[in-house]
């Protein structure tokens, strides 16, 4: 009979429509589907029923470990309190960028004349960058990482987009609080080669 | 036996032709070249007797120390197999070969582009103008003398970004209407668009007297650049008698930014980002084709583990694809959003996946030459297991009682915008469009890369060749990516996903390769020439969403205009990699 598909095909609509609800119910009493860490996470799973549906910015989707926006610079803090820098200023990062936004600004010790191990200044374009985390995949010295930030909207794009080295310098314990697993992988490959450093230096 | 076949077409070759074809013998080249004057006698033979009825891509290429040009094309059996090469010269100043339009109507679209890129005349061609810029456009940006208004250096990196990394804008350097040149002749002011009038000359527009004083006009109408059911800036101008589509011709390049340009400027991995940016709905699908066609030159191997994610990931993609292709097909009809909705609502759920092992929801950036950026995150092989066994085959079936029996959906796709197998094949037409027209025809099949031999899968067909057809087939298509998931999952083995060391600058032999995937929307080519320094001396994409659109004005002759719209969302096109 002509429109059997049709109300087939409503009943898919009105199927998604009371299930919205379904589970609206079913979560009542752990204080309901929105608003919450918890049932957000149901709600963009492969369990989820009915609305999909995110409220931002009031609720926020989780961003996974290895989301990538724009990257920073990483500093460790020393016995001293002094910021040292993890970029040697070695300009791999530069030299892989696709769109070419990385400057670096490396300087010479006056005394030695010889390149000095850290940048005395950092910029990238935010503007330009595509966001595709090839310098933090090839840094050879784990400096430079993909930030979690994305919210990044300004007003002025000529004063506010060129990143400097303040604004992208964070401290290694951002960096193992958004990055936790990738962080505790490296600091474990660092402390084998330490390791064996130091086992090669006894047995000579 | 492939050694004693090709044998047997050189001898073959070797007595019909004498010199005017002969083997390419430079280093890492294959295929044969042939003089310019015996173009169209070659390929009717490589058509008719040898049965390559597919060209499917065309290329140019710029020797320019040579001082010469060269087109390429690649031919297939629609039976399958690997590609007859052949490829023709031509000097730099002035030059002129024959168009294989007459033989193979799919080499339109791409004659005009290497045209409007190369500067090479196609003679014969029924409408040669420039396809993807404009005619206040001075020169042809792909001769490697040609030089963009942001012009730094011929090759990255650029040596001013490291160590003295004296920050600037380029925009500060060449302001905003300095980065122009125009024709000699030619102001921008005073600019009366002629092509626009080649344009509609080229569609034969006709009055006709009725004999009694009235007359009858066909009237033009433009759908586009801005019209919702293009999916993005597209335009096609539409020559009506009455609501009867007479003629149409396509008119692309809104989104056009020369990415074989900024290509070959880039080195070989800067290049991986910058394909997810062709058909940004299928990153990791381009990634693929590019990774295979660099791979191939490198010669090397990805490993067992990676190669098994290498495919999960693109047959994730294929669902990503139609869902979103089937969702909008559904808009174009008039079903507002509801449809489309939810098919991205399983999309959303393969895209957290896709965040998870690359970082980016769409730019996927995820393979790498020898292998992949990383391996699969902690949980992530499970929400796998759970989309191709339970989620995936639960919607495509609630997708398919939604609308496969619709009776609207049938009246609008039945009989509408039919493209028969021989001109799907003729036009080049690749994917699903071809499919659809009951060839199966299947990169996946008939020249397996990968380790797509493995998987036990059948290749979608479909015969009538309309819209609804074009419809079935990606639900089909859906159903057999969801089997390749199954086994790749349950097969996935341990191990290294990188061969050698990751490195960030790959040294890649001299030599040509092109590397093809079955892309949802159909072949996707990577031809790249590589002449040993860290960039590509040619870096060429053969695009689905490009040529499929060749067809479109047979589609569309005889349809209503309200059809058009539909047509267009059934072959599916996305700006990104149409306008490249
Ligand atoms: S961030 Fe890393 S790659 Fe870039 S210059 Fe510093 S050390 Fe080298
Ligand atoms: S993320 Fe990519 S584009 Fe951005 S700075 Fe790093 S390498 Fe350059």
């Amino acid at each position: 009979m002509y429109g059997i598909g049709l109300i087939k095909g409503l009943g898919v609509t009105l199927k998604h429509f009371v299930e919205t609800y379904v589970e609206d119910i079913r979560w009542l009493s752990r204080g309901g589907r929105y608003y919450d860490e918890e049932a957000l996470k149901v709600r963009q799973s492969t369990a989820a029923r009915g609305i999909f549906t995110v409220q931002y910015p009031e609720e926020k989707l989780p961003v996974p470990e290895e989301f990538r926006y724009i990257p920073f610079l990483i500093y460790e803090v020393d016995e001293d309190g002094i910021k040292v820098d993890r970029c040697t200023s070695c300009g791999i990062c530069a030299k892989v960028c696709p769109p070419q936004c990385i400057w670096i600004v490396r300087s010479n010790d006056p005394e030695t004349g010889r390149p000095v191990p850290a940048p005395t200044d950092f910029f990238i374009d935010i503007d330009i960058c595509m966001n595709c985390g090839l310098c933090a995949e090839y840094c050879p010295f784990d400096a430079i990482k993909m930030d979690h930030d994305y919210e990044l909207a300004s007003h002025d794009r000529f004063k506010d987009h060129i990143f400097d080295k303040e604004r992208l310098d964070h401290p290694l314990s951002y960096y193992a609080e958004i990055r936790p697993r990738n962080y505790a992988e490296e600091e474990r490959a660092r402390a084998e080669k330490e390791a064996a450093k130091a086992a090669r230096r006894k047995s000579k | 036996m492939a050694e004693t076949e090709s044998t047997k077409v050189l001898d073959e070759i070797k007595t019909k032709f004498g010199d005017a074809v002969s083997p390419d013998e430079r280093e890492g080249y294959d295929g044969y070249l042939v003089r310019a004057e015996n173009l169209l006698d070659f390929a009717t033979f490589v058509r008719d007797a040898l049965g390559y009825d597919y060209l499917s891509s065309v290329t140019g290429v710029d020797y320019i120390v040579e001082d010469k040009m060269e087109v390429v094309y690649h031919a297939y059996r629609t039976s399958g197999g690997p590609a007859l090469l052949f490829k023709v010269q031509t000097q730099r100043e002035k030059s002129v070969v024959p168009s294989l339009v007459s033989i193979y109507p799919g080499a339109d679209f791409q004659e005009r582009e290497a045209w409007d890129l190369l500067g090479i005349e196609f003679e014969g061609h029924p409408d040669l103008r420039r396809i993807l810029l404009w005619d206040g456009f001075h020169g042809h940006p792909l001769r490697k003398d040609w030089r963009e208004a942001y012009f730094e250096e011929d090759q990255k990196p650029f040596g001013n970004r490291w160590p003295e990394g004296k920050v600037y804008r380029i925009e500060d350097k060449v302001p905003f209407n300095k980065n122009v040149k125009y024709p000699a002749n030619f102001t921008p002011e005073g600019w009366v668009p002629e092509g626009e009038g080649t344009l509609y000359a080229s569609l034969g527009r006709m009055e006709k007297s009725n004999g009694n004083g009235t007359g009858s006009e066909h009237i033009v109408v433009n759908l586009g650049p801005q019209h919702p059911s293009t999916h993005g800036v597209f335009r096609m101008v539409a020559e009506l008698d009455g609501e009867t589509i007479v003629d149409l011709k396509p008119v692309m390049g809104y989104l056009h930014r020369n990415h074989e340009k900024i290509g070959e400027r880039n080195t070989y991995i800067m290049n991986m980002p910058f394909t997810d940016r062709l058909d940004y709905i299928c990153s990791m699908g381009n990634n693929f084709a590019y990774a295979l066609s660099v791979e191939k030159l490198m010669d090397v191997q990805p490993p067992e583990r990676a190669e098994y994610l290498r495919v999960i990931m693109a047959e994730l993609t294929r669902v990503v694809n139609h869902f979103w292709a089937i969702g909008f097909l559904l808009n174009d009809l008039g079903a507002f959003f509801t449809p489309a909705l939810y098919a991205i609502n399983e999309r959303e759920l393969i895209l957290d996946v896709f965040e998870a092992v690359s970082g980016s929801r769409m730019m996927c950036n995820y393979f790498r030459f020898g292998g992949l950026a990383r391996d699969l995150p902690p949980g992530t092989a499970e929400v796998i297991r759970d989309l191709a066994f339970e989620r995936l085959p639960e919607k495509i079936d609630e997708l398919e009682r939604y609308l496969t029996e619709n009776e609207i959906v049938r009246v609008r796709g039945e009989g509408v915008g039919v493209l028969t197998a021989e001109q799907a094949i003729g036009f080049a037409a690749a994917g699903p469009v071809l499919r659809a027209s009951g060839v199966p025809y299947d990169v996946r099949k008939a020249e397996p890369y990968s380790i797509y031999d493995r998987f036990d899968f059948d290749v979608a067909v479909r015969y009538n060749g309309d819209v609804y057809d074009r419809y079935l087939i990606r639900v089909d298509e859906i159903r057999q990516s969801i089997r390749i998931l199954q086994q790749a999952i349950q097969d996935l083995p341990e191990g290294e996903i990188q061969t050698g060391r990751p490195q960030y600058q790959v040294r890649v032999p001299a030599g040509e390769s092109y590397g093809r995937v079955e892309n949802p929307k159909g072949e996707l080519g990577f031809y790249v020439i590589s002449d040993g320094s860290p960039t590509p001396y040619r870096y060429h994409i053969r695009a689905p969403s490009f040529i499929n659109v060749t067809g479109m004005a047979e589609m569309s002759r005889g349809q209503k205009i309200a059809d058009v719209v539909a047509i267009l969302g059934s072959i599916d096109i996305v700006l990104g990699e149409t306008d490249r």
